[in-house]
């Protein structure tokens, strides 16, 4: 029945399990399964071949450029530099070989000076024989989209410096923000979301592992909701399980769990277009800010809705999109939410009155 | 004395009184001892606040209510000092990000590093790890939710942030994902009065049924607002009386005397005049987008319908100028000039 991914599914599958025997259960409930999950090796790396490609014969030519992971949450960026670091120097000589900035740590420019210089100039320590361990030390930049110019700048001169010794992998959500002359020194992987099918298989998997009860179309949507991440995915598939409590967990449990609008509620804001009263849809949006929903998430469901409405003409979808485009950019300035619904129903209302010829 | 609404807050989550299924949905979540971080969002005055109180102490007992405050000093990387107020207890710490400032970042990378790196000495493993309750998250900087992001995972062994914020909209995505999101939605009409039933009960005072639906519709669903109205009221004139006046805050009134002038005459010596008014509830600190909101709200219910959609829209295109200008005033002033001339058009247009 389930013949998305099997190969892989089997080797993590039996790894997860090994490991799982080790722990006792009292200490193991409290790793969030996020973390009981994350790949231990790059093999285990769901999807992303391209990288997970490359970074296996960098294993075995022992050769590796510097890198620029980016890419949405939740794709593996970090997993996979981690996973790396492992296989190839093994767990403990990775902790003198790997250097693991993020920002949470101070990285201003006399930190990259002093202590990232300091590591990258450092002579290799010993290496553990039963691994491949090349003749150098990795520096992770996580996040490094929030160093500072300056800093990013400093760091460029160090890469070049000691890349003979010190390889360096940076990661972040956003590309734009890392310096030209630093990206361009780095072979560059895009972390996609997750392909539907990959993430179902893994979260599947999960599911197995713990025990969880799943009803058809569950994990389906789990993997729908997260939109690709698969860090929600798992951990509103664990938030989820203590939910259930021993009945099979369903989607509506899902739904109502990560947060989806009620599809009716979307159907009534709909519904009130062309036909109600200002009152009318003021009640509504006050239904929307009394709900709590997140006006974004509104914007993006009634948006969906629009798209397949068989009474709107194409004119009419079009202006629609507009005023919500424009709401939307206002919401993410920091906008009041309660006015921008307020305004986008009502001219959606008003662009659902005009005559269709 | 403190007020009611301190004084009656529910301290279990036994004890809190609407939203059921999400209270059972937080105790087993407690009670497992793999609590993720949470981001708990919704309108004011529904209760995010004592719920997550109500968590706190669902996991680690009576202590957890035990709190003190103390003042700490950070250093930012300029080497300024900062002084804050922290409220903690033994297995948590609550933080303000708006008392730091720009430095936000500095404060709670801070704040993380040191619970995270402090053993705990319960055995049990629900209390393997400390709590950091981050309130107004909505205000975090985004340099402070970048640092978050990474953190959250790393110390996840001994540490779990909760979020708790009015809407999720200025929580960056990569925070998000970090998460389990809980929603915590405003209490129906029918809830604030239980609830205020449930307070008066406990002051050995009695509400006539139409008294508690006038303050709880008057309070727009916010349990906090309501309870302050109830205790204003009754410290004005007790018994109540079924057709008593609900007590409005001073500056709700005066708003709708700010819309009233406005409706009644549309020309630059009345807006001079409101000009005036609008400086004096700044000075009052009502923050502009509370003013603009309200204002343009009652202007919307006194015009004609063919009018509302025009306003509504200039009213949510003033108020996004205001969040991304300096000096409110001048949007304000724009706003109220242009319902003016709107408004006087129409009016003048009419047969
Ligand atoms: N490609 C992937 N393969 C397997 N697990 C993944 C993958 N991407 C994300 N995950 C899961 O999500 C969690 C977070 O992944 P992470 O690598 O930290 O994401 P990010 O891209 O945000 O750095 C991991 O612990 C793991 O459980
Ligand atoms: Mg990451």
């Amino acid at each position: 029945m389930d013949f998305f991914g099997r190969p892989k599914a089997d080797v993590s599958a039996d790894s997860a399990s090994k490991t799982a025997k080790h722990v006792d259960p009292a200490k193991d409930r409290a790793i969030p399964w996020v973390e009981k999950y994350r790949p231990k090796n790059i093999n285990e790396v769901t999807a992303q071949e391209e990288v997970v490609q490359v970074l296996r014969s960098s294993l075995e030519t022992k050769n590796l450029p510097h890198l620029l992971f980016y890419g949405p949450p939740g794709t593996g960026k970090t997993s996979t530099i981690l996973a790396l670091t492992r296989d190839m120097y093994g767990p403990d000589a990775a902790k003198t070989r790997v250097l693991e900035l993020n920002a949470s740590d101070e990285r201003g420019i006399s930190v990259i000076r002093e202590k990232v210089k300091n590591f990258a100039r450092a002579v290799v320590s010993q290496a553990d024989p039963k691994y491949p361990s090349p003749p150098y030390k990795i520096v992770i930049l996580d996040e490094a989209d929030s160093m500072t110019g300056d800093a990013q700048a400093a760091l460029r001169r160090i890469m070049e410096k000691y890349s003979r010794i010190t390889r360096f992998c940076l990661v972040c959500n956003y590309v734009s923000r890392i310096i030209e002359p630093l990206a361009s020194r780095c072979t560059k992987f895009r972390f996609k979301s997750l392909p539907r099918d990959q993430a179902i298989a893994r979260v599947k998997e999960v599911a197995e592992l713990e025990y969880v009860n799943c009803a058809d179309g569950a994990v389906d949507a789990l993997v729908e909701c997260a939109e690709g991440d698969l860090r929600r995915a798992m951990m509103s598939l664990q938030s989820a399980s203590r939910m259930v409590q021993g009945r099979a967990l369903d989607a509506e449990m899902v739904a109502e769990l990560v947060g989806v609008i009620p599809a009716d509620f979307v159907k009534t804001l709909r519904g009130a277009w062309g036909v109600s009263s200002a009152q009318k849809i003021r009640g509504l949006v006050d239904d929307v800010v009394y709900s709590g929903y997140p006006a974004s998430r509104v914007l993006s469901q009634l948006h969906d809705l629009v798209i397949e409405d068989q009474q709107l003409n194409s004119l009419q979808k079009a202006k629609i999109a507009i005023v919500m485009a424009s709401v939307d950019k206002a919401l993410s300035d920091g906008a009041d939410e309660q006015l921008q619904l307020f305004d986008m129903m009502m001219q959606a209302s008003q662009i659902t009155a005009q005559q269709t010829v | 004395m403190a007020l009611w609404v301190e004084k009656h807050r529910p301290a279990a989550l036994d004890k809190l009184s609407f939203h059921s299924g999400l209270t059972e949905h937080l105790k087993q979540l407690a009670s497992s001892g793999d609590l993720p971080h949470l981001l708990v969002y919704g309108p004011t005055g529904a209760g995010k606040r004592t719920r997550i109180a109500a968590v706190l102490r669902e996991i680690y007992g009576p202590s957890a209510e035990k709190l003190k405050v103390s003042q700490r000093v950070f250093e930012t990387p300029s080497r300024r000092k900062l002084d804050i107020n922290i409220i903690s207890s033994n297995y948590h710490i609550e933080v303000n990000p708006s008392d730091a400032g720009i430095y936000d970042r500095v404060v709670i990378q801070d704040l993380i590093k040191e619970i995270a790196q402090t053993q705990q000495v319960a055995a049990s493993s629900a209390r393997k790890f400390k709590i950091v309750v981050i309130h107004e998250a909505d205000a975090l900087s985004r340099d402070a939710q970048h640092a978050l992001r990474r953190t959250m995972e790393k110390y996840m062994g001994n540490m779990r942030v909760i979020l708790c914020s009015t809407s999720t909209g200025k929580i960056i995505g990569p925070v998000q994902s970090r998460c389990l999101l809980v929603r915590v939605a405003a209490p129906s009409v029918d809830e604030v009065v239980d609830v205020m039933n449930i307070v008066a009960k406990k002051e050995g005072i009695s509400i006539p049924p139409s008294f508690a639906a006038q303050i709880a519709s008057g309070s727009q669903r916010n349990l906090h607002r309501a309870l302050l109205m109830l205790e204003a009221s009754y410290v004005r004139q007790y018994p109540f009386a079924e057709a008593q006046d609900v007590l409005l805050p001073e500056w709700e009134e005066y708003i709708k005397v700010i819309a009233a002038a406005a409706l009644k005459q549309q020309t630059p010596a009345q807006l001079l005049a409101i000009r005036k008014q609008l400086y004096e509830l700044l000075t009052h600190c009502i923050p502009p987008p509370t003013i603009l909101k309200g204002i343009a709200m009652q202007l919307i219910d006194g015009v004609e319908e063919e009018l509302k959609a025009e306003i509504v829209h200039q009213a949510a295109f003033y108020e996004h100028r205001l969040q991304n200008g300096q000096k409110a005033i001048v949007h304000l002033e724009a706003f109220m000039a242009k319902f003016m001339s709107i408004y006087k058009r129409h009016l003048m247009e009419l047969p």
